[in-house]
């Protein structure tokens, strides 16, 4: 029994990892109608400028936040230089610059930071209180940082004009034209914040897979499955589809198909979503009168 | 007195397709002007244009400005409030989101929240929705709040594409008399497409006709109105 809700505990703590992964690749798809398929390699970048940065010396948390900025700053400068000449280009021709910038991202990480798989450390300190039973303390550690983000991303599009003006790009882009809204300037945004919250998502997740150029290429395809689980135009589900995702993982790996097949279960939730439930599990209807 | 918009060989096409040819109008600050014309005329390209959203050439001239080559959202910002046909409304989003959106490209917050007040005071209706997704809304509640959007920009020319369409008569003339205060008490420019030549020449002070992409007439409403041969002929009524 204990052993049980080990798994499901560390399950969840797996799945919050997932679900920023999805809430990344949400934060593009409900503006552009494409996902991203370098956002694992772009998270794995901005955690290795975390790495840099402590290796010269700096306090975690400076880092951390640093990191964060220039994410953010990178994903719209990405954006701006490279997918604003193919923003009316067909969905192919996005898919193709994704897998180049995924090659790039990958390829300038090897060569810039090499291959060695490195130690990344944790901000939780073990001997504390976080630390019981069931969880250790980066997994609840990173639980915590990971709702912070989420909170954080809510208050932002609910509450702020800019936010608003976001939800507005992405819903209605020539509607939004016409009230003055800069809607490429948005998909920027869009693009820097699923930028920066990929890179908390590398950050958090490196502790427990250390640190090598193809760190997030599973933890992708597990935010992938999270995200159309959960509805791929739907903050919230895809936060809830990488809970399900990380604890369906775990149990399945540790009683029914063991930790070799464990990547299958995204694969299988992905091909299962897509036929039975296309919409996912919190697939948003919206009411409209004809 | 210098015209608030002066439009000269407006040309607009879509793809290959030309629709607009040589077009020349010009509109007086303060007055309300309709464009008239049958299904296909230019009608709703001629607004378009004037807001850059379909490729244009020829020179659109509005308080000194040349709005050719500008971006739309540009042109918005320079005062130029849009109603497009079939409303452009944010359907997900909630009535006060929408109204919000109009004034984004504002900067005076008490002007902003001076004006909510003000849309709510004019409809009612959509006081009682604030809280409400935009797409629940009857037709007539989502055309008040088109205006009332477009209103939030604080415009000094508002471009208005069929409000009457798929409304009720009721509904219709209620929209009709609160576009007439809105001309008066806010002094609001207003450039007026409709189907309803009737109905668009009794609000109208001005009018253009369009046939087939190119003006086929212009003057003032009345004048128009009362014209037998041309009402037969265009007008159809």
């Amino acid at each position: 029994m204990e052993a049980f809700l080990q798994q499901i505990f560390s399950g969840l703590a797996n799945g919050g990892i997932y679900a920023s992964v999805a809430l990344a690749l949400v934060m593009i798809y409900q503006s552009t109608h494409h996902i991203n398929f370098a956002q694992g390699e772009m998270a794995t970048f901005s955690t290795f400028i975390a790495w840099a940065l402590m290796q010269a010396g700096w306090p975690y948390w400076a880092a951390f936040f640093v990191t964060i900025a220039i994410s953010f700053a990178g994903g719209l400068l990405i954006q701006r230089i490279i997918l604003k000449p193919v923003e009316k280009a067909p969905v192919l021709t996005n898919v193709i610059v994704f897998i180049g910038l995924l090659v790039i991202f990958n390829a300038l990480a090897g060569w810039i930071f090499e291959h060695t798989i490195k130690a990344f450390p944790s901000p939780f300190p073990k001997d504390t209180i976080l630390q019981t039973r069931y969880f250790n303390a980066h997994d609840f550690g990173s639980i915590g940082v990971m709702l912070c983000v989420l909170m954080a991303l809510y208050a932002f599009l609910r509450f702020t004009p800019v936010g608003l003006a976001m939800r507005a790009a992405a819903q209605n882009p020539d509607s939004a034209r016409l009230v003055g809204i800069r809607v490429s300037w948005m998909l920027a945004m869009g693009w820097g914040l699923a930028a920066a919250i990929g890179a908390v998502a590398g950050m958090m997740i490196a502790p427990v897979v250390y640190l090598d150029p193809n760190m997030m290429s599973g933890i992708l395809l597990y935010g992938f499955a999270a995200a159309l689980l959960g509805g791929i135009d739907n903050p919230w589900g895809a936060v809830i589809g990488g809970f399900i995702v990380g604890v369906l993982e775990n149990l399945l790996g540790a009683y029914v198909i063991g930790t070799e097949l464990k990547l299958t279960v995204a694969l299988v939730l992905i091909v299962g979503t897509l036929t039975l439930k296309p919409n996912g599990l919190f697939g948003k209807v919206v009411v409209t009168r004809v | 007195m210098p015209k608030l918009l002066e439009v000269s060989k407006l040309c607009a096409s879509y793809g290959a397709t030309q629709v607009l040819y040589d077009v020349d109008f010009s509109l007086e600050a303060g007055h309300i002007t309709a464009i008239l014309g049958a299904n296909g005329a230019g009608k709703t390209t001629t607004l378009r244009a004037l807001c850059q959203t379909v490729r244009t050439s020829g020179s659109i001239q509005f308080e000194g400005q040349q709005l050719v080559g500008k971006a739309t959202e540009s042109v918005v910002r320079l005062g130029v409030a849009h109603v497009p046909d079939g409303r452009g409304t944010f359907t997900a989003l909630s009535v006060e989101e929408n109204l919000r959106l109009g004034a984004y490209a504002r900067k005076d917050r008490a002007g902003v929240a001076a004006d909510l007040e003000k849309m709510y005071q004019r409809f009612p209706r959509l006081k009682e929705r604030r809280h409400q997704q935009a797409g629940t809304l009857s037709g007539g509640e989502q055309q008040m709040l088109a205006i009332s959007r477009a209103l939030m920009l604080s415009p000094r020319l508002l471009l208005l594409d069929e409000p009457s369409f798929g409304l009720a008569p009721l509904i219709v003339a209620e929209i009709f008399r609160i576009m007439r205060t809105i001309n008066q008490e806010d002094k609001v420019s207003m450039l007026l497409v409709e189907q309803n030549a009737s109905l668009a020449l009794d609000l109208a002070d001005h009018a253009y006709l369009l046939e087939t992409g190119r003006v086929a007439l212009s003057g003032p409403s009345a004048k128009i109105k009362s014209d037998e041969s041309v009402r037969r002929a265009y007008l159809g009524y």
